[in-house]
């Protein structure tokens, strides 16, 4: 069964008389279980294809179906709570909280789920121990290394059992040694079963997912 | 997200940054202790002026020249008709149930050998004064009716005369200078006190026709009317006006009881008060732009954070709300240092002149304050809650 389906999407950026478009008439499908990579260039488009697989940006045209629904005419609260139930987010830059403990980083998403407090704290203690990090529970960012910055990124994306987990270049600011753990984290959850979407411009990280394929200038070239 | 979770990430938030929130509120704790200052000070000194009225004695009526609460007439001040002749008749015909009093006053300097005592209120009052008005003679005696009919230069006096003329020494039985002429101490009062540095201590009484005669005055200042009962103040009053219209028009004359006179000084305070807390509440709002500034820096600053709540679920009225809690957070703590200080300033204040801090202007101070977060919250919170997540994850 498809997770996510984009039929025909089309993105284009209007800056006054310029434009610019970074998708052409894209066609993708990822099915549940899936472990896909996006591999491309920047520029190539991939960030904007993640963009709107991840609800942050609409296609100018075409559509996008998540989970069996159509996202074309959902409003900003809808679109907010798909993003919370059903994506989780990694970045590049693991983009935490800065002055803020790991567990309540990883517990982040339950509050705006409406999570009551007791239960957030026991569910991010339980996810940050599954990465390996249940000595760290109250370290700040700054006292943590890249690594482990992302295994904390990786426990809230986790945390509200999204049905994708959207990473975007997972491993570009860590090095080899980290990367690799990272990979083997994906890999593991890759065999539990959950949907992984991965963006990444490294041959050798993307050959870590089941599928692959490639964009270039806005066009799925295989 | 509840209302008790924003509050405590924006405490978090506040107290990453204290120097800047504290530099932030100064401007709402400075306009909220100046508002319970000042309402603090007036509500003071109409306490302390009521308390200083109610004591010259209850059932009092004052008759003074001129109109008061209507409108003045063209021709701008009324000049003074009031005569002993009124007071003479209000006596005859009211003798049976109130006391009358008549009042002249001015102002001179007082002299003992090389001590000098200047602007001090001398009053000419009658022998019956203080039947009429309550004061307090802490050493010797008022003067006697024999001494008001031989118009006889004695004098009866106020604590400040007594300690600027004769320090620590005896005053009684000793003469003292009044405008050129030689009068006798016979009495010394209690003191009433001061009110912003206004001193009611700095003055004398002598025989009222000893002072028309010095003085050459035949205005009345003041005719005092105490009635005998207190069942009756408001009938003498309307006696005392029909006796006084026989002999001068409306708009000459105004017979106040105790109460009028209250309720006019009691108008006054509410004016001052009015006009004190406005402009104290001029720099609240002042102190809003202030958090309003910080604000739109913070959500600046925030951009990412904005961006990466958005991303993992949070509702744009859930970062509106975030931004205009902390916004309010910030002002509420700046009401409540504002409370706390001016609290504490019109405490230490108070032993020099009387205050009262009302309850309402520390309810209405803090209403304020809160409401100075929450307007000038608005605006930065909307910006935070509109920016698109993408930008703003981007945003270095």
């Amino acid at each position: 069964m498809n997770i996510v389906s984009l039929k025909n999407v089309n993105k284009i950026y209007q800056t006054g008389e310029v434009s610019f478009q970074a998708l052409k008439n894209i066609n993708l499908e990822v099915k549940i279980g899936d472990f896909l990579a996006i591999i491309g260039a920047s520029g190539s488009g991939k960030s904007t294809m993640m963009n709107i697989i991840g609800l942050l940006d609409h296609p100018t045209s075409g559509s996008y179906i998540l989970d069996m629904q159509d996202t074309s005419h959902l409003s900003q609260d809808n679109l907010a709570a798909l993003r919370n139930k059903k994506i989780g987010f990694i970045f590049q830059s693991f983009n935490l909280l800065p002055r803020t403990a790991a567990l309540e980083q990883v517990a982040l998403p339950l509050i705006y789920a409406g999570v009551p407090k007791l239960e957030r704290a026991n569910r991010a203690r339980e996810i940050l121990e599954q990465v390996d990090l249940g000595e760290k529970l109250n370290s700040n960012p700054n006292q943590l290394s890249g690594g482990q910055q992302q295994r904390v990124a990786i426990a809230r994306s986790l945390i509200n059992n999204p049905q994708i987990i959207l990473a975007d270049e997972p491993t570009g600011n860590l090095d080899t040694k980290s990367g690799m753990e990272i990979m083997k984290i994906f890999n593991n959850l890759h065999s539990e079963g959950k949907t992984i979407i991965m963006i990444t411009h490294e041959e050798n990280i993307a050959q870590h997912a089941k599928r692959r394929i490639r964009i270039k200038d806005g066009e799925i070239t295989g | 997200m509840d209302i008790a979770q924003t509050a405590s990430l924006a405490l978090t938030a506040i107290l990453a940054n204290k120097l800047r929130s504290f530099l932030t509120i100064l401007g709402i704790v400075i306009g909220v202790m100046s508002v319970i200052l000042l309402i603090s000070l007036v509500t003071g000194l109409q306490t302390y002026i009521t308390k200083q009225i109610q004591g010259l004695g209850a059932n009092l009526l004052f008759v003074i020249p001129g109109r008061i609460g209507g409108a003045r007439s063209p021709g701008g001040v009324q000049a003074n008709r009031l005569i002993y002749q009124d007071a003479v008749n209000l006596k005859t015909k009211l003798s049976a149930e109130a006391e009358v009093s008549a009042a002249i006053q001015r102002n001179a300097t007082l002299k003992n050998g090389s001590k000098i005592d200047r602007g001090v209120a001398i009053f000419g009052v009658e022998a019956n004064y203080p039947k009429v008005i309550s004061i307090k003679i802490t050493g010797g005696r008022f003067f006697r009716e024999s001494e008001q009919e031989s118009t006889k230069k004695v004098a009866v006096i106020g604590p400040t005369v007594k300690t600027n003329l004769f320090v620590d020494t005896e005053a009684l039985g000793k003469q003292i200078d009044v405008a050129g002429l030689k009068y006798t101490v016979i009495g010394v009062i209690e003191s009433r006190g001061s009110v912003f540095g206004i001193d009611f201590d700095n003055s004398i009484y002598i025989p009222f026709s000893t002072a028309q005669k010095q003085f050459g005055i035949d205005r009345l200042n003041t005719i005092y009317i105490s009635a005998k009962d207190s069942e009756t103040v408001v009938e003498v009053q309307k006696k005392a006006i029909q006796l006084l219209k026989k002999r001068l028009s409306d708009d000459e004359f105004t017979v106040q009881t105790q109460q009028q006179t209250l309720s006019t000084i009691s108008q006054i305070t509410s004016v001052l008060t009015l006009a004190l807390g406005g402009i104290a509440a001029i720099s609240l709002i002042v102190g809003g732009i202030g958090i309003m500034n910080i604000m739109l820096v913070s959500v600046t600053e925030r951009t990412r954070e904005i961006g990466l709540r958005k991303a993992l679920g949070a509702k744009p009225k859930d970062i509106r709300n975030q931004f205009l809690i902390e916004a309010v957070t910030l002002s509420s703590l700046g009401g409540l240092i504002g409370i706390i200080l001016g609290i504490g300033i019109a405490f230490v204040i108070g032993r020099f002149f009387t205050t009262a801090v009302p309850l309402w202007s520390i309810a209405l101070s803090f209403g304020f304050s809160m409401l100075v977060g929450v307007v000038f919250g608005v605006a930065p919170a909307i910006r935070a809650a509109k920016l698109d997540p993408i930008t703003a994850l981007r945003y270095e």
